[in-house]
């Protein structure tokens, strides 16, 4: 600290030492002025994530105060430190509902519905995105207007789909007259999920199928015509070059479709509605807990679900990721040079980019 | 190696991302840990503070809320009153009402409080009592009771609502029947007219039944039309008894055997309405603002061919729930003085009677109940006077949410078919006993 302060103004040294510098970054007289551009980012990311997420912490830990007064009948107000409390009680068992799953606490009811729902949304949408993709890649007339209306869906806002789904489902709506009978999509029953999952597909396989498009552009066409000399099927061309080729974009278009189908909110809320056991996901619930003034255990319950999303996405990142990057010589080099960094920094080093990569 | 750090970047970013997000997005719900500010050691209001203030409510559909505040603040120099619109669900309203009052907006003067908000609003320090000049002379004294907590008033009811039973006029009158009192005689009276209708469109009966503070209002009405209660008189709850049993077990009986389609457990005052005025119908528990739809609405094929009577009960007289608004002060309004005399005015009658005219509210002075020129507006008036005065209130409680929430679990498990109606009202009991002391 003190060469740097000490000899702000002294002139940047030239490149001949540039190896020098490296090691010590700070003392090179440009870290103060780096330090100033990035300020004006680094506080607003502290003002419209850092402080929003301690604080959400520091609730986890209260619960506001709910007992009344006997005779004025009045709640004395504030909330006390209640320590650990809001999170044991997770596993207390409470609050018994009876949803898809039997009876069980509403907490482990709702992380159910969260973690299935999201299997069967990202797998149907992976799917069809993918073949709207390769649809979309191909070269025919009136190929602009198909890429547009594949991602009208993706366009329009969550909670305004979620309110033409409610109508499409409604007990004399389309969907029953198609399908010639009454099912009751919305009286939270088995058939509300498949509602959940049809209008969650429908908005977000364009996303999926917009990022692999990107992907398939990518893709030489050479390599295509190889294959055809070599006498590949469709098939073949398909399983042993596009899907490969395009993995890097698919596996991040999947990674983002989890992450943001965990934390769904809008359709059960907006096309289901609330106190529907049996599609109430995590974030429902905490919301729902939060708008009864209960908000130390609904911080709780979002932090639950951060730390969910959070290991569903390292994990996303270890199998899926180091596929990515699954060329044996990265592996070696590294093992030889000894530099896999342990288990602990890794996962601080996502922590760290979770700052960083919010904004 | 060059495109290999990228790329694993690119997921660590993404996925610490969406998971940041998470968090931050609830620490905005949560993060607001002011207290909410209990009344026990509040000294005396101050209700003389003039100077301007706001008037907090839901969507003015009318258009009359700005009438009457422009008439007030033309006739009131010391302090003007604006119109701070809500969104018409009411549990954004509260939502909102609760939200300002943690952090003290003393801009938010005069609230519009939902009948069932009273306990917490005025539990948690809301809204503030009344001063004891305040009157409620000639005031229907079920809205008045929902406007008070622990024997003091917490504001002046400005609107109420009673159930009522629509009926198709057009057929009881073809079949020689007349309006039903008891759910037997609605029976027996959809008996008849479907068999000889033949019209496998035409529906018995409906009331709301999906999972909202609807089905509370309708289960409230089921028990109490077979003479059960949900909370006794000496303030405890006593909802596993055979009489309230009786009355989740009509309803359940009666979605069994189609009296009640299939299709009402999903719907809500709308649905109903939109069926009714379709002719899928022949009996429809509704509210009063109905009559105006059913009887002008273009898509309407009832007009002229329908009535209104009180509601059924199923084995006593039909009792409704008790709906409507209170206008309330909020208890950190900075000028008191200026939103006690707006409240004051919009409870005269002459506001009273330009706010039923152009909204179609029933009013809560008893006095215009037989005014000639609402009665021949709404000729429903009377039934509905005798409506709100027997109706009773749902459960009075701090924790509203929860107690409706419970309501809400046993009955709509009942009617769904998944547990039996004593076994539902057994875990009612139990919960209630949780929530209500």
């Amino acid at each position: 600290m003190a060469t740097a302060t000490a000899e702000p103004r002294s002139l940047p040294a030239t490149g001949a030492d540039g190896h020098k510098h490296k090691k010590n970054a700070l003392s090179d007289g440009q870290g103060r002025l780096a330090w100033i551009l990035l300020a004006p980012t680094l506080i607003i990311i502290a003002v419209v994530a850092g402080i929003p997420v301690i604080l959400s912490f520091w609730e986890s830990f209260h619960q506001t105060n709910s007992g009344v007064d006997p005779t004025t009948g009045l709640v004395a107000g504030g909330s006390k430190f209640v320590g650990l409390q809001n999170f044991t009680d997770i596993f207390a068992g409470a609050n018994p509902v009876t949803g898809s799953y039997g009876t069980m606490d509403r907490f482990w009811n709702a992380f159910l519905n969260t973690t299935f729902i999201t299997i069967v949304c990202v797998l149907l949408e992976t799917v069809i995105g993918v073949a709207m993709a390769l649809i979309m890649a191909k070269a025919f007339r009136g190929r602009g207007l198909v890429r547009a209306g594949i991602l009208v869906p993706w366009a329009i806002p969550t909670i305004v789909s979620a309110l033409m789904w409610k109508l499409i489902f409604d007990s004399s709506g389309i969907m029953n007259r198609i399908l010639g009978r009454e099912i009751l999509w919305l009286a939270d029953s088995g058939a509300s999920f498949w509602a959940i999952v049809i209008a969650d597909t429908w908005k977000t396989a364009p996303f999926i199928g917009l990022l692999t498009l990107a992907g398939l552009q990518t893709i030489p066409a050479e390599v295509y015509e190889a294959a055809k000399v070599d006498g590949a099927t469709t098939w073949q061309q398909f399983v042993r070059i596009t899907l490969p080729m395009v993995k890097p974009a698919l596996v991040v278009a999947v990674l983002f479709r989890t992450l943001d189908t965990l934390r769904m909110f809008d359709l059960p809320y907006g096309m289901i509605g609330a106190g529907k056991y049996r599609v109430e996901t995590l974030s429902v619930f905490a919301y729902q807990e939060a708008s009864q003034s209960r908000y130390g255990p609904a911080a709780a319950y979002a932090i639950v679900l951060f730390l969910y999303v959070l290991l569903v996405a390292f994990l996303f990142v270890r199998v899926l990721g180091a596929e990515v990057i699954g060329d044996a010589d990265v592996q070696k080099k590294k093992k030889k040079k000894g530099e896999r960094p342990p288990e602990e920094a890794r996962v601080e080093a996502v922590m760290g980019e979770a700052i960083g990569g919010a904004h | 190696m060059t495109f290999v750090r990228p790329a694993r970047r690119v997921l660590i970013a993404a996925a610490s991302m969406s998971a940041l997000f998470v968090a931050a997005a609830c620490g905005g719900g949560g993060g607001g840990g002011a207290p909410a500010g209990g009344g026990s050691s509040a000294a005396a209001a101050d209700f003389t503070k003039q100077g301007d203030t706001e008037f907090w409510a839901g969507k003015d559909t009318s258009g009359n809320t700005q009438n009457l505040i422009d008439q007030f603040n033309a006739q009131h120099p010391n302090g003007k009153v604006t119109f701070h619109e809500l969104p018409d669900n009411a549990d954004q309203q509260r939502q909102q009402m609760v939200q300002n009052a943690q952090i003290k907006n003393a801009k938010m003067g005069v609230v519009s409080m939902d009948v069932v908000w009273t306990a917490e609003f005025a539990a948690k320090g809301i809204v503030e009592a009344m001063p004891p000049d305040v009157s409620t002379a000639g005031m229907l004294k079920p809205t008045v009771d929902a406007a008070t907590y622990f024997n003091k008033l917490y504001g002046l009811p400005s609107t109420s609502d009673g159930g009522l039973l629509y009926y198709r006029k057009d057929l009881l009158d073809k079949y020689g029947l007349k309006p039903p009192t008891t759910f037997d005689e609605m029976k027996a009276a959809c008996d008849k007219i479907t068999a000889g209708e033949k019209d496998s469109k035409l529906g018995c009966f409906a009331g709301q039944y999906n999972k909202y503070e609807g089905l509370t209002v309708n289960f409230d009405e089921a028990v109490h039309g077979a003479g059960g209660v949900i909370v006794g008189d000496d303030g405890k709850p006593n909802v596993a008894t055979p009489e309230a049993t009786k009355g989740l077990s009509t309803l359940v009986d009666w979605f069994k055997d189609g009296h009640i389609p299939k299709a009402a457990i999903t719907w809500q005052e709308e649905n109903g309405r939109t069926a009714f005025q379709h002719g899928e119908l022949i009996f429809h528990r509704n509210w009063g603002y109905v009559y105006n739809h059913a009887a002008s609405d273009k898509d309407s094929t009832i007009k002229g061919k329908f009535d209104v009577a009180p509601l059924p009960g199923i084995t006593g007289p039909g009792v409704s729930s008790l709906g409507g608004h209170t206008f309330a002060i909020a208890k950190y309004a900075e000028n008191k003085g200026t939103a006690l005399d707006f409240l004051k005015y919009v409870s005269s009658p002459e506001a009273q009677k330009s706010n039923t005219l152009a909204t179609s509210n029933s009013p809560v002075l008893e006095s215009l109940y037989s005014d000639p020129d609402l009665i021949k507006k709404f000729p429903f008036m009377p039934i509905q006077l005798k409506s709100i005065q027997t109706a009773k209130p749902r459960p009075k409680a701090v924790e509203y949410g929860d107690v409706t929430l419970a309501i809400q679990d046993a009955a709509y498990g009942a009617l769904q078919g998944q547990t039996q109606p004593d076994a539902a009202l057994q875990a009612l009991q139990a919960k209630l006993q949780t929530l209500i002391k």
